[in-house]
């Protein structure tokens, strides 16, 4: 029971969307399609749904979906606006597949289901008078009564202001943990596809660049714009990379991917180890956690890197930086 | 839709638009293309043999320029007038919050739906030697018919300029007031802007209406005064010169389908980015007495004929009576009818109904079958010309659909000479661009997603049907059935053609009761026109209390 997908393409008038895209889903697992607006992605779930005419194979345990239409894939797509029946009630939205298939009982599975994402008690509620997050949990709670074999999710949490997306990310992946919901799920924020998603796969322009596991992705990105995109600050080449690596106590690579969070300022007295870098600050900027700092280094450039609070070096002072090499990712 | 559910999504589409569009296109070719490619060829190939000169040779004709020109500046000034007319209204009915408010919005939306020929029948009662106005020296004259134009088509500027300036976000005016424009800058370089595509679409649509109007010139103009539509009449009925009604009618929709291309254009390129927010309507201030001046000379404009109407029908010689209404029941003096006119208000009550299902049936295909979303370009241009395809009854004169029915209709397989639906059929296809233009804005504003979010939740394709589109639906289709019933019960172009003496509607007989010498046929035609009216209105009243925006929105 997996989804695969082999050579898939989508074309809009001729002008190629989604080019020869293989992946699989095996069933139980989260998949987060991740990529900038245009790549593709959204046009690759909708393919899935059977949605958008596409070439080459779309497989569900072994059986091409091809002449498939969209209601009778069992896949349940939930948009990035809900898209809930504004003419109907919170519960009848809810229960609209159980109604379809005739489920005895049905009640008793809607107030379940609200009650899984939070929300009971709202059944007669008009999705008017709702507000955006609760209106994606009605949406979430009326994708998972179909009980569905692959649950879709475009861009689900984007419509959310910042503080919702975060906590509503982390109850999203506890919900489809305790449903055993198969899902494939599109967004462009890499921290909702870190929070919700066992798997990442990242697309730009249409292909498929990389897909695994999360921490396998996030420690070697494919190419320097995948690292950037996964949340990387910067990606330094040639004698910069050797000088960072060397710093890190790694082997020379022609790229290295830097996090904020690789370069430290080393406050300890002593004059330090052979490789540690130096530089001047450039600028410094305090937040309630850190001091964000950019810094001058000598024979690199312009580097990120952060400071203790109780440090805050000023602009133009001296300082030493020391790398941790966790958060450094080595682009071969 | 449901019958190819096992075909691969790229032809399922296709064949999904097929089998939505089959019927109107195969109804839309019989009663339509066919009678007017008839008539047309009828005029092309008089003896048998194609005359292109005879048809070229009309073209050349000084009467021909004569009413072309005609047609063209009595449309264009009564368009004019009408938007002039019309803003000043629509700013007070659909902006300022008064007592009446929406009574006066009904009551001037009436005369858009009111058979031409009772409007003719009301002007020349109230422009007349005897009448009211009478003094002015106007009947008969091209200001009555540019008047008679006015009287329809306010209603028409007052509704889609309306609808977009109540919607219309006011915060932009705000921002330009507070940056120290005074209200006449305001007006002039925020909300004109804003609003221009809603005038010039709705000024176009006033301009197609004027020029092809056939029952008001026809009874205000005369002989004297002819425009193309009734030119096309007269050379059909009266003259028997099919060249020239052929050469006319091509001219006519020619000019027509241009218009409406046009008319298209500047629909699409209204700004999609304008906020729609509607606005409360606020009290009315000192600033706004221009505008509510305005609006109540136009509902004077509009009240003086139907009173005049009203009052005419309800004196027999110099005494107030019922006399003219206790005679609907008779054939007139000089058995000038051949069925009494209650007789032919059934008929025409019976006939509303059988056009009302055929254009909602036809209407309701058409609307689903050019709003489903297109994958790609071709598929769209194939909508759209489908969609062009509908609106062509609007562009032909109802004489040569009627006349042209009339000789290509009359032999098998299609003979349906002594058809009783040859007259709604006719009725239907007027009214059908009325019922598409009432429904596709509606379909247009659902959002596919919706339909979507149905599919993936395992409705098929007559479910979804039902969850997504029918709630939205239901209203238009309600205010469109009654649009349609009021259209086929004005009706007087093409039925005049078809209906036989002895199932007569009643626009057919009340020019009929006008054409014949007594006063007691003159009676009747005005109490016959008051009964026609006031079915119609009530008809339209009922159907502005749904509040459809869209409402004939061409």
């Amino acid at each position: 029971m997996s989804l695969s997908l082999a050579h898939v393409s989508v074309d809009y008038d001729g002008v190629p969307a989604v080019v020869d895209v293989d992946l699989e889903l095996p069933a139980g697992q989260v998949l987060a399609v991740l990529g900038p607006s245009g790549s593709g992605k959204s046009t690759l779930l909708r393919a899935v749904a059977g949605l958008e005419p596409a070439r080459g194979t779309i497989a569900w345990a072994g059986q091409d979906l091809g002449g498939v239409p969209t209601h009778r894939r069992g896949f349940a797509l939930m948009f990035q606006d809900g898209q809930l029946f504004g003419h109907l009630t919170v519960g009848r939205n809810v229960g609209y597949a159980l109604r379809l298939r005739k489920v005895r009982d049905a009640e008793a599975r809607v107030a379940e289901l609200l009650e899984l994402v939070g929300l009971a008690g709202y059944a007669d509620r008009l999705p008017g008078t709702l507000s955006g997050g609760e209106r994606q949990r009605v949406a979430l709670a009326r994708s998972l009564a179909v009980e569905p074999r692959l649950l879709l999710l475009d861009e689900p949490l984007s419509a959310l202001d910042a503080g919702l997306r975060e906590r509503l990310a982390g109850e999203l992946r506890d919900i489809l943990v305790a449903a055993g919901t198969t899902a494939l799920m599109v967004t462009h924020d890499h921290e909702e596809a870190y929070t919700v998603a066992d798997r990442i796969a990242v697309m730009r322009a249409g292909r498929l660049v990389q897909s695994g596991e999360i921490a396998q992705v996030w420690a070697a990105p494919a190419d320097p714009e995948t690292a950037l995109f996964l949340g990387y600050a910067r990606v330094l080449v040639d004698d910069a990379a050797q000088r960072v690596l060397a710093a890190a106590g790694l082997p020379p690579a022609p790229a290295v991917a830097v996090r904020r969070s690789a370069l430290t300022v080393d406050a300890s007295p002593g004059p330090g180890r052979l490789h540690d870098l130096r530089g001047v600050v450039l600028s410094a900027r305090m937040t309630p956690d850190q001091v964000r700092l950019v810094v001058g280094v000598e024979g690199v450039g312009e580097l990120d890197a952060v400071a203790s609070v109780g440090a805050h070096p000023a602009a133009g002072e001296p300082v030493r930086l020391v790398v941790d090499r966790s958060r450094l990712a080595v682009i071969r | 839709m449901s019958l190819s559910l096992s075909l691969p999504p790229a032809v399922r589409r296709p064949a999904s638009l097929v089998a939505l569009a089959a019927l109107p296109v195969v109804v839309l070719g019989c009663f339509f293309v066919l009678p007017v490619s008839g008539m047309v060829a009828r005029g092309f190939w008089p003896d048998g043999e194609l005359d292109v000169g005879a048809v070229l040779e009309v073209l050349t004709r000084s009467r021909t320029g004569r009413v072309v020109w005609f047609t063209v500046w009595s449309a264009g000034l009564a368009t004019v007038v009408s938007v002039l007319l019309g803003l000043p209204a629509a700013y007070a009915l659909h902006r300022l919050d008064f007592p009446l408010r929406r009574t006066v919005r009904a009551l001037l939306l009436v005369p858009f739906v009111l058979p031409t020929v009772v409007v003719g029948v009301a002007f020349r009662q109230l422009l007349g030697e005897s009448g009211p106005l009478g003094f002015l020296g106007l009947d008969g004259t091209p200001v009555a018919i540019v008047a008679g134009l006015v009287f329809f088509n306010a209603a028409v500027v007052i509704r889609a300029v309306g609808a977009s300036w109540e919607s219309l976000d006011s915060r932009p005016a705000e921002a330009a007031a507070a940056l120290g424009a005074s209200p006449a800058q305001v007006f002039r370089t925020v909300t004109l802007p804003t609003l221009r595509p809603a005038i010039v679409s709705a000024a176009s649509v006033v301009f197609l209406f004027c020029a092809t109007s056939f029952g008001v010139v026809l009874t205000l103009g005369g002989t004297r005064y002819s425009s193309v539509e009734t030119e096309i009449y007269l050379l059909t009925t009266d003259l028997l010169d099919l060249p020239g009604a052929a050469a006319l009618s091509l001219v006519q929709l020619a000019a027509v389908v241009a218009l409406l291309a046009v008319a298209a254009r500047l629909r699409h390129s209204a700004d999609p980015s304008v906020v729609r927010v509607p606005s409360r309507p606020r009290r009315p201030a000192r600033t706004d007495l221009p505008q509510l001046a305005m609006t109540v000379l136009l509902l004077a404009l509009v009240a003086a004929p139907i009173a005049t109407l009203v009052v005419g029908s309800l004196r027999v010689g110099d005494a107030w009576s019922l006399g003219n209404y206790r005679a609907l029941d008779s054939v007139g003096d000089q058995q000038a009818l051949v069925v009494p006119v209650t007789d032919a208000l059934v008929t025409s009550l019976r006939t509303a109904v059988d056009a009302t299902w055929m254009s909602l049936l036809l209407g309701l295909l058409v609307a689903l079958a050019v709003t489903r979303r297109s994958r790609s370009r071709a598929e769209r241009r194939l909508r759209t010309v489908l969609d062009g395809f509908f609106m062509l009854p609007l562009g032909v004169s109802a004489a040569t659909l009627g006349f042209g029915f009339l000789i290509t209709l009359d032999r098998p397989p299609l003979d349906l000479r002594d058809s009783a639906l040859l007259v709604p059929v006719a009725q239907a296809l007027v009214a059908l661009p009325l019922v598409v233009r009432t429904l596709v804005p509606v379909l247009d504003g659902i959002d596919d997603r919706q339909r979507q979010a149905a599919a993936s939740l395992g409705a098929g394709p007559l479910r979804t049907l039902l969850t997504v589109d029918v709630p939205v639906l239901w209203r238009p289709l309600l205010a469109a059935s009654g649009f349609a019933f009021a259209a086929s019960l004005g009706e007087f172009g093409a039925t005049a053609f078809l209906a036989r003496d002895e199932s007569a509607t009643l626009p057919v007989v009340i020019f009929r009761l006008i054409g014949h010498p007594g006063a007691m046929n003159y009676g009747m035609a005005l109490a016959a026109s008051v009964v026609l009216a006031a079915t119609t209105a009530a008809v339209m009243l009922a159907v502005e209390r749904l509040r459809v925006p869209s409402l004939g929105a061409l």
